[in-house]
Protein backbone atom coordinates (compact mmCIF):
# COMPACT_ATOMS: atom_id res chain seq x y z
CA UNK A 1 0.00 0.00 0.00
CA UNK A 2 1.36 3.39 -0.99
CA UNK A 3 1.50 5.99 1.73
CA UNK A 4 3.30 9.00 3.07
CA UNK A 5 4.23 8.89 6.74
CA UNK A 6 5.70 11.76 8.71
CA UNK A 7 7.05 10.74 12.11
CA UNK A 8 8.24 13.08 14.87
CA UNK A 9 9.32 15.61 12.29
CA UNK A 10 11.23 18.64 13.58
CA UNK A 11 12.87 21.32 11.53
CA UNK A 12 15.04 24.35 12.24
CA UNK A 13 16.31 27.21 10.13
CA UNK A 14 19.33 28.36 12.07
CA UNK A 15 18.20 28.69 15.67
CA UNK A 16 14.55 29.18 14.81
CA UNK A 17 12.39 26.12 15.14
CA UNK A 18 9.96 25.97 12.24
CA UNK A 19 8.28 22.62 12.79
CA UNK A 20 7.76 20.68 15.99
CA UNK A 21 6.84 17.05 16.27
CA UNK A 22 4.73 16.61 13.16
CA UNK A 23 3.03 13.23 12.81
CA UNK A 24 0.57 12.19 10.15
CA UNK A 25 -0.12 9.54 7.56
CA UNK A 26 -1.48 10.11 4.09
CA UNK A 27 -3.05 6.99 2.57
CA UNK A 28 -3.56 6.18 -1.07
CA UNK A 29 -6.56 7.99 -2.53
CA UNK A 30 -6.79 10.35 0.41
CA UNK A 31 -6.81 14.13 0.33
CA UNK A 32 -5.04 15.56 3.34
CA UNK A 33 -5.05 19.30 3.93
CA UNK A 34 -2.75 21.22 6.18
CA UNK A 35 -4.41 24.43 7.23
CA UNK A 36 -2.89 27.20 9.21
CA UNK A 37 -2.03 30.89 9.23
CA UNK A 38 0.61 32.23 6.84
CA UNK A 39 4.18 31.88 8.04
CA UNK A 40 3.33 28.81 10.10
CA UNK A 41 5.76 26.43 8.40
CA UNK A 42 3.27 24.86 5.98
CA UNK A 43 5.48 25.24 2.94
CA UNK A 44 8.51 23.94 4.82
CA UNK A 45 6.53 20.88 5.82
CA UNK A 46 5.47 20.35 2.22
CA UNK A 47 9.03 20.69 0.95
CA UNK A 48 10.22 18.14 3.51
CA UNK A 49 7.52 15.70 2.39
CA UNK A 50 8.35 16.26 -1.28
CA UNK A 51 12.07 15.74 -0.66
CA UNK A 52 12.89 19.29 -1.76
CA UNK A 53 14.45 19.89 1.65
CA UNK A 54 16.56 17.50 3.68
CA UNK A 55 14.94 16.09 6.80
CA UNK A 56 16.88 17.08 9.92
CA UNK A 57 15.04 15.28 12.69
CA UNK A 58 12.41 12.59 12.54
CA UNK A 59 11.46 10.88 9.32
CA UNK A 60 9.38 11.16 6.19
CA UNK A 61 8.67 7.89 4.45
CA UNK A 62 7.16 8.23 1.01
CA UNK A 63 6.18 4.96 -0.67
CA UNK A 64 4.09 6.50 -3.45
CA UNK A 65 5.30 5.34 -6.84
CA UNK A 66 5.21 8.81 -8.35
CA UNK A 67 4.54 12.36 -7.28
CA UNK A 68 4.42 15.84 -8.70
CA UNK A 69 4.25 19.34 -7.30
CA UNK A 70 2.07 22.34 -8.14
CA UNK A 71 3.55 25.49 -6.65
CA UNK A 72 1.86 28.59 -5.38
CA UNK A 73 3.41 30.59 -8.22
CA UNK A 74 3.30 28.85 -11.58
CA UNK A 75 7.09 28.45 -11.98
CA UNK A 76 6.99 27.98 -15.74
CA UNK A 77 10.18 28.03 -17.77
CA UNK A 78 10.02 31.46 -19.41
CA UNK A 79 11.89 30.28 -22.52
CA UNK A 80 9.47 27.45 -23.29
CA UNK A 81 6.03 27.72 -24.81
CA UNK A 82 2.88 26.37 -23.18
CA UNK A 83 3.07 22.85 -24.59
CA UNK A 84 6.79 22.47 -23.92
CA UNK A 85 6.20 23.62 -20.35
CA UNK A 86 3.46 21.08 -19.79
CA UNK A 87 5.33 18.21 -21.40
CA UNK A 88 8.53 18.80 -19.46
CA UNK A 89 7.61 16.37 -16.70
CA UNK A 90 6.90 13.64 -19.25
CA UNK A 91 10.17 14.35 -21.07
CA UNK A 92 12.00 14.08 -17.74
CA UNK A 93 10.44 10.65 -17.36
CA UNK A 94 11.87 9.64 -20.72
CA UNK A 95 8.81 10.02 -22.95
CA UNK A 96 9.29 10.60 -26.68
CA UNK A 97 8.83 14.25 -27.62
CA UNK A 98 5.90 13.79 -30.00
CA UNK A 99 3.99 11.51 -27.63
CA UNK A 100 4.60 13.88 -24.73
CA UNK A 101 3.43 16.83 -26.85
CA UNK A 102 0.29 15.03 -27.87
CA UNK A 103 -0.61 14.12 -24.31
CA UNK A 104 0.15 17.68 -23.20
CA UNK A 105 -2.15 19.11 -25.85
CA UNK A 106 -4.97 16.87 -24.68
CA UNK A 107 -4.62 17.88 -21.06
CA UNK A 108 -4.15 21.55 -21.97
CA UNK A 109 -7.51 21.53 -23.76
CA UNK A 110 -9.07 19.84 -20.77
CA UNK A 111 -7.76 22.58 -18.53
CA UNK A 112 -9.37 25.28 -20.62
CA UNK A 113 -6.37 26.38 -22.66
CA UNK A 114 -6.94 26.87 -26.38
CA UNK A 115 -5.09 25.87 -29.53
CA UNK A 116 -3.93 29.40 -30.17
CA UNK A 117 -2.31 29.58 -26.73
CA UNK A 118 -0.09 26.56 -27.28
CA UNK A 119 2.83 28.41 -28.85
CA UNK A 120 2.75 31.35 -26.46
CA UNK A 121 5.53 32.03 -24.00
CA UNK A 122 4.66 32.52 -20.31
CA UNK A 123 5.20 36.28 -20.60
CA UNK A 124 2.14 36.42 -22.87
CA UNK A 125 -0.13 34.48 -20.50
CA UNK A 126 -2.42 35.87 -17.81
CA UNK A 127 -1.91 34.76 -14.21
CA UNK A 128 -4.83 32.36 -14.41
CA UNK A 129 -3.55 30.80 -17.61
CA UNK A 130 -0.11 30.33 -16.12
CA UNK A 131 -1.66 28.52 -13.19
CA UNK A 132 -3.64 26.27 -15.57
CA UNK A 133 -0.40 25.41 -17.35
CA UNK A 134 1.28 24.69 -14.03
CA UNK A 135 -1.62 22.42 -13.03
CA UNK A 136 -1.57 20.65 -16.35
CA UNK A 137 2.18 20.12 -15.99
CA UNK A 138 1.73 18.56 -12.56
CA UNK A 139 -1.15 16.31 -13.61
CA UNK A 140 -0.01 15.22 -17.07
CA UNK A 141 2.55 12.89 -15.51
CA UNK A 142 -0.35 11.06 -13.88
CA UNK A 143 1.12 11.18 -10.39
CA UNK A 144 0.06 8.89 -7.62
CA UNK A 145 0.60 11.67 -5.10
CA UNK A 146 0.11 15.35 -5.81
CA UNK A 147 1.61 18.12 -3.68
CA UNK A 148 -0.41 21.32 -3.82
CA UNK A 149 1.09 24.41 -2.24
CA UNK A 150 -1.72 27.00 -2.17
CA UNK A 151 -2.09 26.81 -5.93
CA UNK A 152 -5.49 28.52 -5.94
CA UNK A 153 -4.60 31.59 -3.93
CA UNK A 154 -4.14 33.90 -6.91
CA UNK A 155 -7.16 32.72 -8.88
CA UNK A 156 -10.70 34.04 -9.27
CA UNK A 157 -13.52 31.95 -7.81
CA UNK A 158 -14.65 30.60 -11.18
CA UNK A 159 -11.27 29.23 -12.15
CA UNK A 160 -10.67 28.04 -8.60
CA UNK A 161 -13.81 25.95 -8.69
CA UNK A 162 -13.05 24.61 -12.16
CA UNK A 163 -9.60 23.38 -11.15
CA UNK A 164 -10.93 21.93 -7.92
CA UNK A 165 -13.56 20.01 -9.87
CA UNK A 166 -10.80 18.54 -12.06
CA UNK A 167 -8.95 17.45 -8.95
CA UNK A 168 -12.02 15.88 -7.39
CA UNK A 169 -12.59 13.95 -10.61
CA UNK A 170 -9.04 12.66 -10.58
CA UNK A 171 -9.28 11.64 -6.95
CA UNK A 172 -12.40 9.64 -7.79
CA UNK A 173 -11.33 8.18 -11.14
CA UNK A 174 -7.63 7.60 -10.65
CA UNK A 175 -7.47 7.28 -6.90
CA UNK A 176 -5.15 10.29 -6.77
CA UNK A 177 -3.74 11.20 -3.36
CA UNK A 178 -3.21 14.85 -2.50
CA UNK A 179 -1.23 16.64 0.16
CA UNK A 180 -2.74 20.09 0.12
CA UNK A 181 -1.57 23.23 1.84
CA UNK A 182 -3.87 26.19 2.22
CA UNK A 183 -4.88 29.01 4.50
CA UNK A 184 -8.39 28.95 3.04
CA UNK A 185 -10.64 26.80 5.21
CA UNK A 186 -13.46 26.59 2.66
CA UNK A 187 -11.10 25.26 0.05
CA UNK A 188 -9.86 22.65 2.48
CA UNK A 189 -13.38 21.57 3.40
CA UNK A 190 -14.37 21.17 -0.23
CA UNK A 191 -11.44 18.93 -1.08
CA UNK A 192 -10.20 17.09 1.98
CA UNK A 193 -10.82 13.80 3.71
CA UNK A 194 -8.81 15.03 6.61
CA UNK A 195 -7.70 18.48 7.72
CA UNK A 196 -4.75 19.06 10.01
CA UNK A 197 -4.62 22.36 11.77
CA UNK A 198 -1.09 23.73 12.06
CA UNK A 199 -0.41 26.37 14.66
CA UNK A 200 2.58 28.66 14.18
CA UNK A 201 5.76 29.37 16.21
CA UNK A 202 6.88 26.63 15.92
CA UNK A 203 4.53 24.83 13.56
CA UNK A 204 2.79 21.98 15.30
CA UNK A 205 -0.47 20.14 14.71
CA UNK A 206 -3.15 21.15 17.18
CA UNK A 207 -6.27 19.49 15.81
CA UNK A 208 -7.59 17.10 13.21
CA UNK A 209 -10.91 17.23 11.37
CA UNK A 210 -12.33 14.36 9.32
CA UNK A 211 -14.86 14.56 6.48
CA UNK A 212 -16.42 11.33 5.27
CA UNK A 213 -18.82 12.56 2.59
CA UNK A 214 -17.26 11.85 -0.85
CA UNK A 215 -15.93 15.06 -2.43
CA UNK A 216 -18.18 14.92 -5.49
CA UNK A 217 -21.23 14.98 -3.25
CA UNK A 218 -20.17 18.07 -1.36
CA UNK A 219 -22.21 20.99 -2.58
CA UNK A 220 -21.86 24.66 -1.68
CA UNK A 221 -24.29 24.24 1.17
CA UNK A 222 -22.20 21.50 2.74
CA UNK A 223 -19.08 23.63 2.44
CA UNK A 224 -20.73 26.70 3.96
CA UNK A 225 -22.32 24.79 6.82
CA UNK A 226 -19.09 22.96 7.66
CA UNK A 227 -17.10 26.16 7.39
CA UNK A 228 -19.45 27.95 9.75
CA UNK A 229 -19.19 25.02 12.12
CA UNK A 230 -15.42 24.89 12.06
CA UNK A 231 -15.11 28.63 12.56
CA UNK A 232 -16.86 28.23 15.92
CA UNK A 233 -14.18 25.79 17.01
CA UNK A 234 -12.16 27.11 19.90
CA UNK A 235 -8.87 25.81 18.53
CA UNK A 236 -9.44 27.36 15.10
CA UNK A 237 -10.31 30.69 16.69
CA UNK A 238 -7.10 30.67 18.69
CA UNK A 239 -4.88 29.44 15.87
CA UNK A 240 -6.03 32.09 13.42
CA UNK A 241 -6.35 34.65 16.20
CA UNK A 242 -9.90 35.38 15.08
CA UNK A 243 -11.07 36.84 18.40
CA UNK A 244 -8.40 39.53 18.50
CA UNK A 245 -9.69 40.97 15.24
CA UNK A 246 -13.25 41.60 16.29
CA UNK A 247 -14.40 45.21 16.27
CA UNK A 248 -14.57 46.64 19.70
CA UNK B 1 18.44 23.53 -31.80
CA UNK B 2 18.00 22.65 -35.48
CA UNK B 3 14.52 24.14 -35.40
CA UNK B 4 15.89 27.42 -34.07
CA UNK B 5 18.46 27.58 -36.86
CA UNK B 6 15.80 26.96 -39.49
CA UNK B 7 13.63 29.62 -37.91
CA UNK B 8 16.49 32.13 -37.89
CA UNK B 9 17.02 31.53 -41.62
CA UNK B 10 13.29 31.69 -42.35
CA UNK B 11 12.88 34.99 -40.52
CA UNK B 12 15.99 36.47 -42.09
CA UNK B 13 14.42 38.15 -45.18
CA UNK B 14 11.82 39.79 -42.97
CA UNK B 15 14.57 40.97 -40.67
CA UNK B 16 16.54 42.44 -43.58
CA UNK B 17 13.42 44.17 -44.84
CA UNK B 18 13.05 45.83 -41.45
CA UNK B 19 16.49 47.39 -41.99
CA UNK B 20 15.37 50.24 -44.23
CA UNK B 21 15.31 52.63 -41.30
CA UNK B 22 18.89 51.75 -40.45
CA UNK B 23 19.98 52.23 -44.05
CA UNK B 24 18.26 55.61 -44.16
CA UNK B 25 20.12 56.75 -41.06
CA UNK B 26 23.45 55.55 -42.47
CA UNK B 27 22.78 57.50 -45.67
CA UNK B 28 21.97 60.55 -43.59
CA UNK B 29 25.27 60.13 -41.78
CA UNK B 30 27.12 59.92 -45.12
CA UNK B 31 25.34 63.09 -46.24
CA UNK B 32 26.60 64.93 -43.13
CA UNK B 33 30.06 63.57 -43.85
CA UNK B 34 29.87 65.06 -47.34
CA UNK B 35 28.89 68.43 -45.88
CA UNK B 36 31.92 68.18 -43.60
CA UNK B 37 34.06 67.58 -46.68
CA UNK B 38 32.66 70.65 -48.42
CA UNK B 39 33.37 72.80 -45.37
CA UNK B 40 36.84 71.57 -44.39
CA UNK B 41 38.30 70.38 -47.68
CA UNK B 42 39.84 67.16 -48.93
CA UNK B 43 42.90 66.99 -46.74
CA UNK B 44 41.03 67.13 -43.45
CA UNK B 45 37.99 65.10 -44.46
CA UNK B 46 37.92 63.46 -47.88
CA UNK B 47 34.48 63.10 -49.44
CA UNK B 48 32.60 59.81 -48.99
CA UNK B 49 32.87 59.25 -52.73
CA UNK B 50 36.66 59.55 -52.71
CA UNK B 51 36.87 57.34 -49.65
CA UNK B 52 34.76 54.63 -51.23
CA UNK B 53 36.79 54.85 -54.44
CA UNK B 54 40.00 54.38 -52.47
CA UNK B 55 38.33 51.57 -50.61
CA UNK B 56 37.36 49.71 -53.77
CA UNK B 57 40.87 50.14 -55.17
CA UNK B 58 42.32 48.81 -51.92
CA UNK B 59 40.01 45.83 -51.91
CA UNK B 60 41.40 44.81 -55.32
CA UNK B 61 44.88 44.69 -53.83
CA UNK B 62 46.05 41.33 -52.46
CA UNK B 63 48.42 43.04 -50.05
CA UNK B 64 45.53 44.81 -48.36
CA UNK B 65 43.67 41.54 -47.99
CA UNK B 66 46.70 40.07 -46.35
CA UNK B 67 46.66 42.90 -43.81
CA UNK B 68 42.96 42.37 -43.21
CA UNK B 69 43.48 38.65 -42.72
CA UNK B 70 46.29 39.28 -40.26
CA UNK B 71 44.04 41.53 -38.22
CA UNK B 72 41.11 39.11 -38.37
CA UNK B 73 43.42 36.32 -37.28
CA UNK B 74 44.68 38.27 -34.27
CA UNK B 75 41.25 39.45 -33.28
CA UNK B 76 39.75 35.97 -33.57
CA UNK B 77 42.49 34.28 -31.58
CA UNK B 78 42.29 36.93 -28.86
CA UNK B 79 38.50 36.92 -28.81
CA UNK B 80 38.38 33.13 -28.93
CA UNK B 81 40.61 32.85 -25.88
CA UNK B 82 38.53 35.45 -24.00
CA UNK B 83 35.33 33.71 -24.99
CA UNK B 84 36.40 30.30 -23.74
CA UNK B 85 38.24 31.49 -20.64
CA UNK B 86 35.79 34.26 -19.78
CA UNK B 87 32.70 32.07 -20.09
CA UNK B 88 34.21 29.11 -18.26
CA UNK B 89 35.78 31.06 -15.40
CA UNK B 90 32.79 33.41 -15.16
CA UNK B 91 30.39 30.50 -14.75
CA UNK B 92 32.67 28.83 -12.26
CA UNK B 93 32.94 32.04 -10.24
CA UNK B 94 29.19 32.51 -10.44
CA UNK B 95 28.43 29.09 -9.01
CA UNK B 96 30.52 29.67 -5.89
CA UNK B 97 29.76 32.64 -3.67
CA UNK B 98 33.32 32.92 -2.40
CA UNK B 99 34.79 32.83 -5.88
CA UNK B 100 32.46 35.54 -7.11
CA UNK B 101 33.28 37.72 -4.12
CA UNK B 102 36.99 37.27 -4.66
CA UNK B 103 36.85 37.87 -8.37
CA UNK B 104 35.02 41.18 -8.20
CA UNK B 105 37.98 43.41 -7.29
CA UNK B 106 40.13 41.63 -9.86
CA UNK B 107 37.55 42.34 -12.53
CA UNK B 108 37.45 45.98 -11.44
CA UNK B 109 41.22 46.16 -11.85
CA UNK B 110 41.05 44.56 -15.29
CA UNK B 111 38.23 46.82 -16.45
CA UNK B 112 39.76 49.93 -14.92
CA UNK B 113 43.20 49.44 -16.43
CA UNK B 114 43.37 51.41 -19.69
CA UNK B 115 44.10 49.19 -22.73
CA UNK B 116 46.90 51.52 -23.74
CA UNK B 117 48.71 50.66 -20.50
CA UNK B 118 48.33 46.98 -21.31
CA UNK B 119 49.83 47.57 -24.73
CA UNK B 120 52.88 49.19 -23.20
CA UNK B 121 53.31 46.33 -20.75
CA UNK B 122 52.73 43.73 -23.45
CA UNK B 123 55.33 45.38 -25.68
CA UNK B 124 57.85 45.07 -22.87
CA UNK B 125 56.89 41.49 -22.13
CA UNK B 126 56.35 40.08 -25.62
CA UNK B 127 58.12 42.49 -27.97
CA UNK B 128 56.60 43.64 -31.24
CA UNK B 129 54.37 41.02 -32.78
CA UNK B 130 51.28 38.83 -32.66
CA UNK B 131 51.56 38.01 -28.98
CA UNK B 132 51.38 41.61 -27.89
CA UNK B 133 48.24 42.24 -29.91
CA UNK B 134 46.55 39.01 -28.93
CA UNK B 135 47.39 39.57 -25.28
CA UNK B 136 45.91 43.05 -25.30
CA UNK B 137 42.76 41.82 -26.98
CA UNK B 138 42.37 39.03 -24.43
CA UNK B 139 42.96 41.31 -21.47
CA UNK B 140 40.42 43.86 -22.60
CA UNK B 141 37.59 41.62 -23.77
CA UNK B 142 37.96 38.91 -21.11
CA UNK B 143 36.47 40.92 -18.21
CA UNK B 144 33.35 41.80 -20.19
CA UNK B 145 32.62 38.15 -20.95
CA UNK B 146 33.64 37.06 -17.48
CA UNK B 147 31.19 39.47 -15.85
CA UNK B 148 28.39 38.41 -18.20
CA UNK B 149 28.89 34.73 -17.40
CA UNK B 150 29.20 35.45 -13.68
CA UNK B 151 25.95 37.43 -13.65
CA UNK B 152 24.21 34.70 -15.58
CA UNK B 153 25.27 32.03 -13.12
CA UNK B 154 24.56 34.15 -10.04
CA UNK B 155 21.02 35.07 -11.06
CA UNK B 156 19.81 31.52 -11.69
CA UNK B 157 16.27 31.17 -10.38
CA UNK B 158 16.14 28.99 -7.26
CA UNK B 159 12.40 28.47 -7.70
CA UNK B 160 12.90 26.96 -11.12
CA UNK B 161 15.65 24.75 -9.74
CA UNK B 162 13.22 23.50 -7.12
CA UNK B 163 10.59 22.90 -9.79
CA UNK B 164 13.15 20.88 -11.76
CA UNK B 165 13.93 18.86 -8.64
CA UNK B 166 10.26 18.20 -7.97
CA UNK B 167 9.98 16.61 -11.42
CA UNK B 168 13.27 14.74 -10.96
CA UNK B 169 14.91 16.24 -14.04
CA UNK B 170 18.03 14.34 -15.03
CA UNK B 171 21.08 16.62 -14.80
CA UNK B 172 21.38 16.93 -18.57
CA UNK B 173 17.85 18.32 -18.72
CA UNK B 174 18.48 20.58 -15.77
CA UNK B 175 21.39 22.04 -17.64
CA UNK B 176 19.86 22.24 -21.12
CA UNK B 177 16.33 23.32 -20.18
CA UNK B 178 16.72 25.23 -16.92
CA UNK B 179 20.23 26.66 -16.57
CA UNK B 180 21.49 27.10 -20.11
CA UNK B 181 18.77 29.39 -21.57
CA UNK B 182 19.08 31.71 -18.60
CA UNK B 183 22.87 31.80 -18.64
CA UNK B 184 22.94 32.18 -22.40
CA UNK B 185 20.70 35.23 -22.23
CA UNK B 186 23.42 36.88 -20.15
CA UNK B 187 26.50 35.44 -21.84
CA UNK B 188 25.48 36.09 -25.41
CA UNK B 189 25.17 39.88 -25.16
CA UNK B 190 28.49 39.83 -23.29
CA UNK B 191 30.04 37.95 -26.21
CA UNK B 192 28.71 40.61 -28.57
CA UNK B 193 30.21 43.48 -26.57
CA UNK B 194 33.40 41.49 -26.08
CA UNK B 195 33.68 41.05 -29.82
CA UNK B 196 33.18 44.77 -30.43
CA UNK B 197 35.86 45.50 -27.87
CA UNK B 198 38.25 42.97 -29.41
CA UNK B 199 37.79 44.49 -32.84
CA UNK B 200 38.61 48.00 -31.60
CA UNK B 201 41.53 47.00 -29.42
CA UNK B 202 43.18 44.89 -32.13
CA UNK B 203 43.59 47.93 -34.38
CA UNK B 204 44.91 50.07 -31.59
CA UNK B 205 47.43 47.47 -30.55
CA UNK B 206 48.54 46.94 -34.13
CA UNK B 207 48.96 50.64 -34.67
CA UNK B 208 51.40 50.85 -31.78
CA UNK B 209 53.06 47.46 -31.68
CA UNK B 210 53.28 45.81 -35.09
CA UNK B 211 54.33 46.40 -38.64
CA UNK B 212 51.45 44.59 -40.29
CA UNK B 213 47.65 44.41 -40.05
CA UNK B 214 45.03 47.12 -40.51
CA UNK B 215 46.30 49.07 -37.51
CA UNK B 216 49.83 49.24 -38.92
CA UNK B 217 48.43 50.32 -42.30
CA UNK B 218 46.58 53.06 -40.47
CA UNK B 219 49.86 54.19 -38.90
CA UNK B 220 51.46 54.31 -42.34
CA UNK B 221 48.54 56.28 -43.76
CA UNK B 222 48.90 58.77 -40.91
CA UNK B 223 52.60 59.28 -41.47
CA UNK B 224 51.98 59.94 -45.15
CA UNK B 225 49.00 62.21 -44.41
CA UNK B 226 46.97 59.89 -46.64
CA UNK B 227 43.53 60.70 -45.23
CA UNK B 228 41.48 58.82 -47.87
CA UNK B 229 43.34 55.57 -47.09
CA UNK B 230 42.94 56.15 -43.37
CA UNK B 231 39.22 56.67 -43.78
CA UNK B 232 38.96 53.67 -46.08
CA UNK B 233 40.61 51.53 -43.40
CA UNK B 234 38.21 52.86 -40.81
CA UNK B 235 35.35 52.02 -43.17
CA UNK B 236 36.62 48.45 -43.43
CA UNK B 237 36.69 48.16 -39.63
CA UNK B 238 33.24 49.61 -39.14
CA UNK B 239 31.74 47.80 -42.12
CA UNK B 240 32.95 44.43 -40.94
CA UNK B 241 31.77 45.07 -37.38
CA UNK B 242 28.35 46.12 -38.64
CA UNK B 243 28.19 43.04 -40.83
CA UNK B 244 28.97 40.72 -37.92
CA UNK B 245 26.66 42.49 -35.53
CA UNK B 246 23.62 43.13 -37.70
CA UNK B 247 23.73 40.30 -40.20
CA UNK B 248 25.01 37.45 -38.04
CA UNK B 249 24.51 38.17 -34.34
CA UNK B 250 21.32 40.21 -34.20
CA UNK B 251 19.09 37.57 -35.89
CA UNK B 252 20.44 34.94 -33.50
CA UNK B 253 19.82 37.23 -30.56
CA UNK B 254 16.25 37.88 -31.67
CA UNK B 255 15.53 34.19 -31.91
CA UNK B 256 17.05 33.18 -28.58
CA UNK B 257 15.45 36.07 -26.72
CA UNK B 258 11.98 35.66 -28.15
CA UNK B 259 10.72 34.67 -24.72
CA UNK B 260 11.90 37.88 -23.10
CA UNK B 261 9.69 40.87 -22.44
Amino acid sequence: MEKLVSKNLNHHFGFTQILKNINFTLEKGQVLSIVGPSGGGKTTLMHLCADLLDVQEGSVINSFVSSSFAFQDARLLPWKNVIDNISIGLIAKGWKKNLADQKSREIALKFGLEDEDFDKFPKDLSGGMKQRVSFARALVVNPSLLFLDEPFSALDIGLKKELQTHLIEMVKDKNLSILFITHDIMEAIRLSDKILLLEADPGHIVKEFDYDLPQEKRDDKFVYVETAKILQDEVIINTFELNSLELK
Amino acid sequence: MLNSIIKIIKDFPGYLWSGWGAIASILLFIACWDIGNQVYGNLVLPSPLETFKTLSLMLQDDMVWEEINTTIYRASVGFGISLVLGSALGLLAGFFATASMMSRPIVTILVGMPPIAWIVLAMIWFGMGDETVVFTVVVSSFPIIFVGALQGARTLDGDLKQMADSFNFPWTMKFVDVYFPHIFSYVFPAWVSGLGMAWKIVVMAELLATSDGIGASLAVARSQLDTPTALALVTIMIGSLMFIEYIILEPIKREVELWRN
